[in-house]
């Protein structure tokens, strides 16, 4: 019943206010603060799981300092607790695994990359793809009930009595052919690994520019000089970051390792020795941990994994975008 | 041709044969893993391998019931926290975070994607064990959630950033707010790339072992609620690979094979999903 006012007064600029409460109303505002939340809980997570590490550890680490790292005795039940063993073990098996799976995974990287038919390679890959997607505890089945035997029977008697004259050789492959041993988890972290060695720097191979092989073979290098030199020579950084990565996994990877190491905390110099890891005598003692002391020296140990691999991590990450970045620029001029 | 051309030649066809061996020796390292477990699995896989308890010790028969039934309850917990923090959290980091909280979010994400399993179960473990004084399925399920998070954050986000631009554009010419466009057009433009990452990440941790010994522990029994020890497919695995009793062995092969259907399964279907999906897209 009322006149509708019809004067068109020019519509003021709406204020920030009112801007934010019309956002409100449509549900922008309430969409972005709760998708805000949930991101944040990540945040929250990983700095509330460097704080535990951190805090739990702190027993451990005001009682023993940096001598926790270089001490040989771990004993649980008068409360001195040395990590070297464990720390020596991880080691040893990492590089015995990249020793292994350097060669193997950029042999195969290469391959993908570089000569197999696009078609071959995608559907290769994906077979890699699922290697990478093995459960641990899998290949820690079978390498108990099958490389075990074998290694014990067949390939350290026979790495023996061939490379075990040689002198260095001589001093890692002493002993009795025990099976359980660094030896044995080192090719099981070789073939755990070589997936993400494969898949990393397949990735890098491929992003090197064309231009670059093209102008080497034109200069009369063969396949192979080509690839080696100049293409290899390209991507070397990203390739590194491939490495870096893969030994980020080897470090911390657990079940595999703790069902083949043997579970003896002693350094030995043979590589058919048993030994033991930092990851199995977390997954071996925790659930069982005697004291608050021992707890927090697991923690410690668990701060160090941590630590490690995100160091590794972080790098390899630089290396690896650094390279994409370098292909990607040279092919777009 | 001189020597140093042949000598040449030569290196280049043996060296290339050799990358194409590591290649053979790689991937032929899967098929001898699914070879191995159908070989020696089969034989033990049968019902009540399905249905039934355990068997107490010394005695033959019994089955992992109670393992696959927990494995189904842990991956439960850990959907619910997985799917909702990683998907939400892709959709903040691909339509609203700015550049400065997207890198903060992103790097804490790729932080937590490369701590070693054994580390999320340590965490797990102080701060739900600790303080509830015992194991239970809501610590293994946390555990296994913490972990999914980055899996699915990452691919996700990447598969948000993948819907045309064109399609937000249209949505939000028609008067859309921005929310709408994104539950609407977005995330069902998306839905099949989000549903891949949510299965893979399922597949992953279903397998993991490590972060579960001292958090879900283990159980020989039917498990009652989510505050008890429960068992696990992958911790079941573990155990009975490193006991002394044949039968158990059996058992053990058996399990790791219906793991590792479980993960092929997975992954083979999501990869024709995938590329069904392109196929229909192009």
């Amino acid at each position: 019943m009322g006149t509708v006012s019809t004067t068109a007064a020019p519509a003021p600029a709406p204020s920030r206010v009112q801007v934010f409460l019309r956002r409100v109303r449509n549900g922008d505002e309430i969409a972005h603060v709760v998708t805000m939340i949930f991101g944040a809980s990540i945040l929250l997570v990983t700095a509330a799981l460097v704080y535990e590490l951190w805090i739990q550890s702190a027993q451990s680490r005001a009682k023993f300092g940096w001598s926790f790292f270089v001490t040989s005795t771990w004993d649980p039940i008068n409360g001195i607790f040395g990590a070297w063993p464990y720390i020596y073990g991880t080691l040893v098996t990492t590089t015995v695994a990249l020793v292994i799976a350097v060669p193997l995974g950029l042999g195969a990287a290469i391959f993908l990359s570089e000569l197999a038919p696009p078609k071959v390679s995608s559907s290769l890959s994906f077979v890699i793809d699922l290697l990478a997607a093995v459960p641990s505890v899998i290949y820690g089945v079978l390498a108990v009930f099958l490389l075990e035997p074998v290694m014990r029977t067949t390939i350290q008697p026979f790495l023996k009595h061939t490379l075990g004259i040689l002198p260095i050789f001589k001093e890692l492959f002493k002993g009795p052919a025990y099976g359980f041993g660094y030896l044995t988890a080192g090719i099981v972290l070789s073939i755990m690994t070589v997936p993400f060695i494969i898949s990393v720097s397949r990735e890098v191979l491929m992003a090197v520019p064309q231009d670059q092989r093209e102008a080497s073979l034109g200069l009369g290098a063969t396949r192979w000089e080509t690839t080696f030199k100049i293409v290899v020579g390209y991507a070397r950084t990203g390739i590194l970051g491939s490495i870096f990565l893969s030994m980020a996994r080897a470090l911390g990877e657990t079940m595999a390792v703790t069902m083949v190491i043997g579970n003896v905390a002693k350094v030995s110099s043979s590589l058919f020795a048993p030994g033991y890891s930092i990851a199995a005598v977390i997954a071996n003692e925790f659930a069982d941990a005697t004291s608050e002391l021992h707890l927090s020296s697991l923690v410690e140990l668990g701060l160090v994994l941590f630590l490690l691999t995100f160091i590794l991590n972080g790098l390899a990450r630089v290396m690896i975008i650094a390279t994409s970045r370098r292909g990607a620029g040279a092919s777009q001029r | 041709m001189s020597l140093r051309t042949i000598w040449r030649k030569t290196v280049n066809v043996v060296m290339l044969s050799l990358t194409g061996l590591c290649a053979l020796i790689a991937v032929s390292a899967l098929f001898l893993i699914l070879g191995c477990l159908a070989w020696k699995g089969a034989t033990s896989l049968h019902w009540s391998f399905f249905t039934q308890l355990p068997a107490p010790v010394g005695e033959i028969g019994g089955g992992i019931a109670n393992a696959i039934v927990g494995t189904g309850k842990l991956l439960l917990l850990a959907a619910l926290i997985g799917i909702p923090v990683g998907l939400l959290g892709a959709v903040y980091l691909a339509e609203f975070a700015s550049s400065t909280s997207a890198f903060f979010i992103r790097y804490a994400t790729d932080l937590l994607n490369g701590v070693p399993s054994i580390v999320i179960g340590i965490f797990a473990y102080t701060v739900i064990v600790l303080p509830m004084h015992h194991f239970s399925a809501l610590a293994g399920g946390f555990a296994l959630g913490v972990m999914m998070v980055p899996i699915i954050l990452r691919s996700c986000e990447e598969f948000l950033r993948n819907v045309p631009r064109s399609l937000r554009e249209g949505s939000m010419a028609l008067g859309a707010s921005k929310w709408r466009t994104i539950a609407r057009v977005v995330i069902p433009a998306a839905s099949s790339g989000i549903l891949t990452a949510i299965l893979l990440s399922l597949a992953r941790v279903a397998g993991e072992t490590a972060p579960l010994i001292f958090t879900a522990f283990g159980n020989q029994f039917w498990p009652h609620g989510l505050n008890q020890p429960t068992a696990a497919l992958p911790v079941v695995i573990y155990n009975y690979a490193l006991s002394p009793y044949d039968d158990w062995h059996r058992q053990a092969w058996a399990a790791g094979l219906v793991l590792i259907l479980l993960v092929v399964v997975t992954n083979v279907l999501t990869r024709l999903l995938l590329q069904r999906e392109a196929a229909g897209r192009s």
